[in-house]
């Protein structure tokens, strides 16, 4: 049931990754990620309803849900660990079915959400809460691509090498939350 | 006895400080609690994640690197002796231009904005402060940068008296297990019991405060809170809501008197990464 292999993977990605990662999965990520949370993803769906064009090519991408603390001199980023994936849940499957494949949190996810991820083939990935200097380690580059009057909450087009991951909601219909509570409740 | 006088300034100097230092360098009594954490779980998953909160600690305090994004907001109780006088400016403003120059100097994220408006209102004030007036001429800061992990997971019940401490177990668990993964497991459940609306959660804060590794004085309340540790490190949810067998490294239970007609509990989760630091003026 839990494989955790440690794969190598680059985004953006493609069916035939996702179709190789399983719940469950530990992964290093390499290649360029976006950062959006809350704000940035009302916005993204407004425009999205508009018809207008998102401010980044969003196919095949993986979004990241982090709000990262200023860099301090010297470095690209500040802390930079993800927060809670459920208060993004209302705006994802618009993304996933405009073509966003991926998506960095953690916690659960709602129905609708993993159902998305089933049907147009996409996957979620759980980091660290509480990990976010030592994320930091793994973000390369991180310029803003939109939203700059949003500070923390802006977009970001981040160049990560070998950030860590666990494959939660995998295109199976897999979730790591319900198998890993499973297997570790003791009852009575 | 005669008033001892505190510059507001040594107040916003030292409030810069707790600010930036809480941030970065993790208690040892946190670091104690997540090493014991790490021996204690069996999931492989589990295991790795304890590793890199280890690492992340040693991280942040080298390079002085906040331990997480979620800088929080700030939370400072205060114990004030009576015979304290404060001079040369305000004690709520002296806090807030601690807060202000400590997040802007420690490149801590400033996330506090207006309910209704919602823009951010950039320099991370103004601070929950919490003023208790206790006798003598000592003057007590701690500062809780609390992250909204946590805090948006953590729940308030008025139960009824006949719902007694059955109710109380009930409530503790369900709202541990529906928080899942996103108060960042494995950290302490702080429980405040009785008192009023605000009182209870207000004591459920404050329990956070006791050193790690520490049980209630009370031996009837230290059960309680080793009951609770036990069944919620039965539910499964595990470190990072990824299923293992740590999923709290404690319970801190606090309690005050209540009504004849009510059963207040609050229930305030503090994720893994428990940041607070305090000094006395």
């Amino acid at each position: 049931m839990f494989m955790s292999e440690t794969l190598s993977i680059n985004t953006p990605l493609t069916d035939e990754t996702l179709k190789n990662l399983k719940t469950g999965d530990r992964v290093l990520i390499s290649g360029i990620i976006y950062s959006a949370r809350d704000a940035a993803h009302k916005r993204l769906v407004e425009l999205i309803h508009k018809g207008r064009k998102l401010p980044f090519e969003i196919k095949g991408q993986i979004v990241y849900y982090v709000g990262p603390t200023p860099p301090k001199p010297g470095m690209v980023v500040g802390s930079a660990g993800p927060t809670s994936a459920y208060r993004m849940d209302p705006y994802t499957p618009i993304l996933i079915a405009e073509g966003l494949k991926g998506m960095i949190g953690k916690g659960v996810r709602n129905l609708d959400v993993k159902e998305a991820i089933k049907r147009y083939k996409a996957v979620y990935f759980a980091a660290t809460g509480g990990a976010g200097a030592l994320i930091s380690k793994a973000i390369k580059k991180a310029d803003i691509v939109a939203y700059e009057d949003l500070g923390t909450e802006a977009i970001r087009r981040m160049q990560v090498e070998d950030f860590p991951a666990i494959v939660v909601n995998d295109i199976y219909g897999n979730d790591l939350y319900e198998q890993g509570k499973k297997r570790y409740r003791i009852t009575g | 006895m005669g008033v001892r006088e505190i510059q507001a300034d040594d107040i916003t100097r030292t409030i810069r400080r707790l600010c930036i230092e809480a941030n970065t360098i993790l208690g040892d009594d946190v670091v104690a609690a997540l090493t014991k954490g790490l021996e204690k779980e069996k999931s492989k998953t589990g295991k790795d994640i304890f590793r890199q909160l280890l690492q992340n600690a040693k991280i942040a305090k080298a390079e002085g690197i906040p331990l997480c994004q979620d800088t929080g907001m700030v939370v400072v109780f205060i114990e004030m002796g009576q015979d304290v006088h404060i001079v040369g400016g305000d004690l709520n403003q002296s806090i807030n231009e601690g807060v202000r120059r400590g997040y802007r100097d420690g490149y801590l994220r400033a996330s506090t904005l207006d309910p209704l408006i919602r823009k951010n209102l950039g320099d991370n004030t103004p601070a929950i402060i919490h003023v208790e007036i206790v006798p003598g001429d000592n003057f007590k800061l701690t500062v809780i940068p609390k992250g909204f992990g946590g805090e948006n997971m953590s729940r308030v019940a008025i139960l009824t008296p006949a719902s007694g401490l059955e109710g109380i177990k009930e409530f503790v668990l369900q709202t541990v297990e529906k928080a899942g993964a996103n108060p960042c497991p494995p950290g302490i459940v702080g429980v405040g019991i009785g008192g009023t609306l605000e009182k209870a959660a207000i004591l459920a804060k404050k329990s956070l405060l006791r050193p790690m590794g520490r049980r209630h004085p009370d031996q009837q309340i230290a059960i309680l809170e080793q009951e609770l540790l036990d069944k919620i490190n039965k539910l499964g949810v595990g470190p990072q809501g990824l299923g293992g067998y740590v999923t709290a490294l404690d319970v801190h239970i606090e309690t005050y008197p209540t009504h004849i007609a009510s059963l207040p509990v609050a229930v305030n989760i503090q994720c893994n990464c428990h940041r607070h630091k305090e000094a006395v003026l």
